[in-house]
């Protein structure tokens, strides 16, 4: 199976960037996190390459998903 | 085929499931926002058992019990619920179908959108539904919080703190919330309400720059600098996939007699969508457990069940 690089950009205080986190984990896929409200860096980065703040944002080899949708990160990962 | 499908995954959803999970019936819950409205709360103080809880740890007491009875949970929304000859489809909103003898819908409540220019545009980009999610990302911004009752106004709590300044905008000529949160909001030095105003456009660039109101009286409009607008105008059960199965009160809730069936045999609701008055989390999980109840009892006497 080919390796994805999978990333999600969340605020600990999301409860929709939990779910993500829990589902990823659920299946077994690796990402990396970053916590926006305490990276600065992180979150302006985040903003510029999804176009908006809100969390989470997932993204799965360069393609970007805004907000906890099940269906466009199975489609992301070929599952 | 399943037994049972429950649509929502809030306290009435996983109260049902774990009733549903304990008759060992075949059992699917479909829905994406785990906790619902719950994990939205800053602070829950009535939910028996629990004292001064944050929503998202109650949420993960939820979870943490049904864990230990491997239900399948869809993280999906229902675009689609029909009856067949059979019982019912249930059809996600990509596409995907599933079938039941009985459903359960505990799809809750969605928050109510203002409904003017410039707000669907700046989703995620300023304008934003939840302070609880996305408080922190206003952080030293004039933000504006539009709606005065018990939610703008806990709403504007959060925001204090964060933001650099707090407009609350509340469309009658009184704030409409518990004395406490009044109190609150009036006693910080960050903030400035504005009654009898009407939002008629949010406004920005990339991102939201500022908002425009009308004063209902004498009918001057205002534009105010902000970074941000949290809307918080009330909310509305989440009954679109519904269309026509099953009657609707003048509120738009789900009608279900007291042990939360509905007119549609094998079809039962729970939680903030019916017509129950008392929209509590504690309300809406004794409803789910009723509707599981109430659900097994279809099953059983209809021989449904292998």
């Amino acid at each position: 199976m080919a390796e994805h690089i999978v990333t999600v950009y969340y605020s600990t205080t999301c409860p929709h960037c939990v779910s993500t986190k829990k589902y990823l984990d659920e299946k077994g896929i690796v990402y990396t996190g970053h916590d926006v409200a305490a990276d600065k860096e992180k979150r302006k980065e985040m903003v510029e390459k999804s176009g908006q703040m809100g969390v989470p944002v997932i993204v799965i080899d360069g393609r970007i998903i805004i907000g906890f949708d099940a269906a466009e990160i199975e489609a992301a990962l070929g599952m | 085929m399943h037994d049972l499908i429950i649509i929502g995954a809030g306290p009435a959803g996983m109260t049902a499931a774990v009733y549903a999970a304990r008759k060992r019936l075949d059992l699917l819950i479909i829905g994406k926002d785990v906790g619902g409205q719950t994990a939205w709360s800053p602070e829950v103080d009535n939910y028996l058992g629990y004292r001064y809880i944050s929503g998202m740890e109650l949420v993960e007491k939820f979870e943490d019990h049904l864990k230990s009875f491997d239900i399948k949970h869809e993280y999906r929304d229902v675009g689609q619920l029909l009856k067949t000859d059979d019982g019912f489809s249930v059809i996600t909103s990509d596409g995907k179908e599933y079938e039941a003898r009985a459903v359960i819908v505990a799809s809750g409540k969605t928050p109510r959108m203002l409904g003017v220019p410039g707000e669907r545009e700046y989703i995620g980009r300023g304008v934003a539904y939840c302070a609880v999610c996305d408080a922190p990302l206003f952080e030293r911004l004039d933000v504006a919080v539009v709606g005065g009752g018990n939610s703008g106004l806990d709403t504007a709590g959060q925001l204090i703190r964060i933001a650099n300044k707090v407009y609350i905008i509340e469309f009658s000529e009184a704030l409409k919330a518990d004395e406490v949160l009044i109190q609150r909001v009036e006693q910080a030095g960050n903030t400035e309400i504005i009654l009898g105003a009407e939002v008629k456009e949010i406004a920005g660039e990339k991102m939201v720059s500022g908002v425009v109101l009308e004063d209902r009286g004498t009918r001057e409009t205002r534009r105010i600098p902000v970074g941000g607008v949290f809307v918080a105008v009330g909310s509305d059960p989440s009954v679109a996939f519904i269309s026509g199965l099953v009657a609707l009160n003048d509120r738009n809730e789900i009608e279900v007699d007291c042990a939360c069936r509905t007119k549609v045999p094998g079809l039962f609701a729970a939680g903030d969508v019916t017509s129950v008055p008392g929209k509590q989390i504690i309300i809406a999980a004794g409803q789910g457990a009723q509707a599981a109840l109430s659900a097994y009892d279809y099953l059983v006497r209809n021989r449904k069940l292998g």
